[in-house]
């Protein structure tokens, strides 16, 4: 390897190591405060940016989402407690899970209620194609058929 | 026949379904936008200081009596200073406009005001965002419509022109008590 190669190399190196170390700049009490941080912050959705979590965004809102999470949990705030928190000034668009309610009950009884309809469509066209009584046969037909069959035999 | 009728029933859903997603291309709705969590709520508590004297406390209560716009505004928007003019007439009107410099420098702030006139009746310093994290501001400028009695009516985001303000914010203005 050349030279030039080997500094190109040893700079990306160092680099990385401080794209490294910006991501741990910050200190948790325990390793379990840790991950509720790291979980709640894949969990929700950055108000600014479309379809972002707050964890992958760089808008300066979803930097004072991060800390205002981190601030929360080491106030002993509960999962909930911090999503709520988050609700009642950012509104349900923040999170990606949606909520139980009259509204958006449909979302889980939607496709039960569309499941039981096709079961439901399915079990009557069954059942109506099975009773249907077979074609009667005329007179004409029969004799028609007749002589079909003894014409080829 | 009722049964060649079930067969159709997937395509009326499909069709159903399409007339849904042609109304939302077709008017606009747009993904991004959020409603304001703080509609018909009450202004939150605050403790901060005043932009021209960093001893002066202002909390909510030094914002109470007559309806006011809160409008959010920092010296690093372009947006801000486009609105700016028209915060200005605005004001001229009698129109009580509060203001809150967000996450900004105070002496570029003091700069700004004197350069470009000071619309506001009451300028609040919230240098960290904490008033605008409890109102739920995403960025600058966002303005709030707030009754007499400290209820929040309405959130604007983004600049206010004469158009607008003429065509849909005076209407909420006028209506606030």
């Amino acid at each position: 390897m050349r030279w030039s190669n080997r500094l190109i190399a040893a700079g990306l190196l160092f680099i990385s190591l401080f794209a490294v170390a910006e991501q741990e700049t910050l200190i948790f009490d325990n390793d379990t405060l840790r991950e509720r941080y790291l979980d709640l912050t894949q969990q929700l959705r950055c108000p600014k940016c479309e379809n972002q979590n707050i964890a992958g965004s760089n808008s300066p809102i979803a930097e004072d989402m991060r800390n205002k999470t981190y601030e929360l949990l080491h106030l002993g705030y509960s999962d909930d407690q911090v999503v709520s928190y988050m609700i009642d000034r950012y509104t349900e668009f923040v999170i990606y899970q949606p909520r139980l309610n009259w509204g958006t009950v449909w979302l889980w009884l939607g496709p039960v209620l569309a499941l039981l309809l096709g079961g439901l469509m399915v079990a009557w066209l069954a059942r109506r194609s099975g009773t249907e009584p077979p074609d009667e046969l005329s007179d004409d037909d029969r004799s028609r058929l007749q002589t079909l069959l003894d014409k080829d035999s | 026949m009722s049964k060649r009728l079930v067969f159709f029933m997937p395509l009326v859903a499909i069709a159903a379904m399409m007339a849904l997603f042609a109304f939302a291309l077709l008017t606009g709705v747009n993904p991004q936008e959020m409603d304001s969590a703080l509609e018909g709520r009450e202004m939150p508590a605050f403790r901060l200081t005043d932009v021209n004297d960093s001893q002066r406390t202002l909390t909510e209560e030094s914002l109470d009596g007559e309806p006011y716009l809160m409008n959010f505004w920092a010296t690093w928007c372009p947006s801000c200073k486009f609105e700016h003019p028209y915060l200005n007439s605005l004001a001229s009107e009698g129109v009580r406009i509060i203001g809150v410099n967000y996450k900004d420098d105070r002496e570029l702030a003091v700069t700004w005001l004197r350069d470009y006139a000071n619309p506001y009746d009451i300028d609040v310093f919230d240098p960290n965002g904490d008033l605008g994290f409890e109102l739920g501001v995403t960025g600058a400028p966002e303005t709030f419509f707030v009754d007499s009695s400290g209820i929040i009516r309405h959130r604007f985001q983004g600049p206010i022109d004469s158009a607008l303000w003429e065509n849909k914010l005076k209407a909420v203005y006028d209506a606030m008590e």
